[in-house]
């Protein structure tokens, strides 16, 4: 799975990258594997506020629904337009040309309370861990 | 434990989620993911592991009166080498089961049901039949693989000379793999396809065999169940069950009302006082895709039904959906809205089917 090294990242697979004041916001490369083939993203409203682990948006896969997590406090500055025709850009580019949403930080200090990328990996790792652990189980 | 197919371990090997269906682990998806597969199914070739489906074989003399009774459709007379779809209901009309019906022989018949019913199934023909049939369950030795598509037939021919003859569901006994098999004209995607019964240790063979042929892709129970919502094939659990009639389900083709079958008062019953409600197909504004925990309402916002079946359609490239109308709003007129307490958003209802330039019968 790919993890970007200067981007921060929830445990719900949201990655944010931030410049300055302003953050960007998209879904790992891991959720998108997980979640398959997307075909609808709802963009949210420009202007609108999101609180930090609140809802942002949501988005569908062919055969499931999931929300996207706001991995910051702040107003939606801007939205990718171009995924409501080819929300597959998230599948094929999910840290650049798939990211969903601007996000103007209200709250700098919300930072620290997201997972740097090689906390990101060992969250993978142990979420790795964990379904093997299950499946173990299963037989 | 989840039962396993003949190639639970070539469905990992190739990288397939794998999920529980019915009691059993079966691959939901491979790596290429629903998109493509989809796109195998409608321009090429996808094939299908359906082994983990019921078949029953009846026979005796009194099998095809005994038949008569218990399936919807008429079958007195059916010629062999040919299969036809119906229901199996209940006292209430209610559907046990959808099924086809295959006449092996005059007097031998074999019947193919959905896995999660197998037990039930056997229960009600138990019921129904005389003593003197002979009713033998050989779903754990029968494998079944799914060749589908508009190129399926292309394909099969080298391994199944004489395939090429087969009618829309008609069927015949072949020699694949050193084995006797048997294929049938059917499928449930909407597209030219086959259905090839095999004993259950010769299905790698087979598969392997279908799959030498670089046209051919693997498909998962995600896609097909993407395919059977555009061409409106119903499933059991969604557009029928034990509370369900096929009436309401809009299957009335497949009920032959003009000879007796259990069910058949109970479905006069309702046809006299109209139907409780009513399937309609519709289709969303954009992308987004109905899911069967959703609701239907009018377009002021009153709940007017259900919906049993929703999923985005890469044939239209917007999100489709199945759904129950309740019998006062049947003649709302097309607009409604779909959704739950979070989410609504618009739809048209449209008729059916929602994909129609299927190779189906070419």
């Amino acid at each position: 799975m790919d993890i970007i090294n200067h981007y921060l990242y929830t445990k719900e697979h949201e990655w944010i990258d931030i410049d300055g004041k302003t953050a960007t916001v998209g879904i790992t490369d891991y959720a998108q594997s997980a979640l398959g083939d997307i075909t609808y993203v709802e963009l949210p409203g420009i202007d609108g506020q999101v609180e930090q682990f609140e809802q942002l948006t949501a988005l569908e896969s062919v055969k499931s629904a999931s929300d996207i997590f706001s991995p910051v406090s702040g107003k939606i500055l801007e939205v990718n337009d171009e995924l409501t025709d080819d929300p597959g850009l998230i599948n094929r580019d999910p840290y650049e040309k798939g990211w969903i949403a601007k996000v103007e930080i209200s709250d700098e200090e919300e930072a620290s309370n997201l997972m740097t990328a090689d906390e990101y990996r060992s969250y993978l790792e142990s979420l790795d861990r964990n379904d093997g652990g299950a499946a173990e189980a299963e037989e | 434990m989840a039962h396993h197919t003949p190639l639970h371990d070539t469905h990992i090997k190739l990288g397939a989620k794998m999920v529980d269906f019915a009691g059993w682990d079966m691959p939901v998806q491979y790596p290429d993911g629903i998109l493509k597969e989809h796109d195998a199914n409608r321009k090429g070739v996808s094939i299908f592991d359906c082994s983990h489906m019921g078949e029953f074989i009846i026979e005796g003399d009194h099998a095809e009166k005994d038949l008569e009774r218990i399936v919807t459709q008429s079958i007195t007379g059916m010629p062999i080498k040919t299969c036809r779809y119906g229901m199996m209901l209940n006292d209430k009309g209610g559907v046990v089961d959808d099924l086809i019906v295959y006449r092996m022989t005059d007097k031998v018949w074999m019947l193919v049901v959905n896995a999660a019913n197998i037990a039930k199934d056997r229960r009600n023909i138990l019921k129904h039949i005389a003593r003197s049939v002979r009713f033998h369950d050989i779903s754990t030795r029968t494998a079944k693989l799914d060749v589908q598509g508009p190129l399926s037939r292309e394909v099969l021919l080298q391994l199944l000379p004489g395939i090429e003859k087969l009618e829309y569901y008609a069927f015949d006994e072949f020699d694949l793999c050193g084995e006797r098999v048997i294929v049938s004209r059917t499928g449930y995607t909407g597209e030219l396809g086959f259905e090839i019964y095999c004993p259950w240790d010769t299905a790698q063979k087979v598969w392997d065999a279908v799959l030498a042929d670089s046209r051919v892709k693997p498909t998962g129970l995600g896609v097909r169940d993407v395919l059977r919502i555009e061409a409106t094939y119903p499933l059991y659990g969604h557009e029928l069950s034990d509370t369900i009639s096929p009436l309401e389900a809009g299957l009335k083709r497949f009920v032959d009302m003009n000879k007796d079958f259990v069910g058949k008062p109970a479905l006069l019953k309702t046809q006299e006082e109209g139907l409780p409600r009513s399937l309609v197909c519709f289709v969303s504004e954009n992308r987004r895709a109905p899911r069967a925990e959703h609701k239907i309402f009018t377009s002021d916002g009153v709940e007017a039904g259900d919906v049993v079946s929703g999923t985005f359609s890469p044939a239209l490239g917007r999100g489709i959906g199945i759904g129950f109308l309740k019998k006062e709003f049947t003649s709302m007129g097309k607009n409604i809205i779909f959704g739950d307490t979070k989410l609504k958003a618009n739809a048209e209802i449209v008729p059916r089917p929602f994909y129609k330039e299927g190779s189906l019968k070419k």
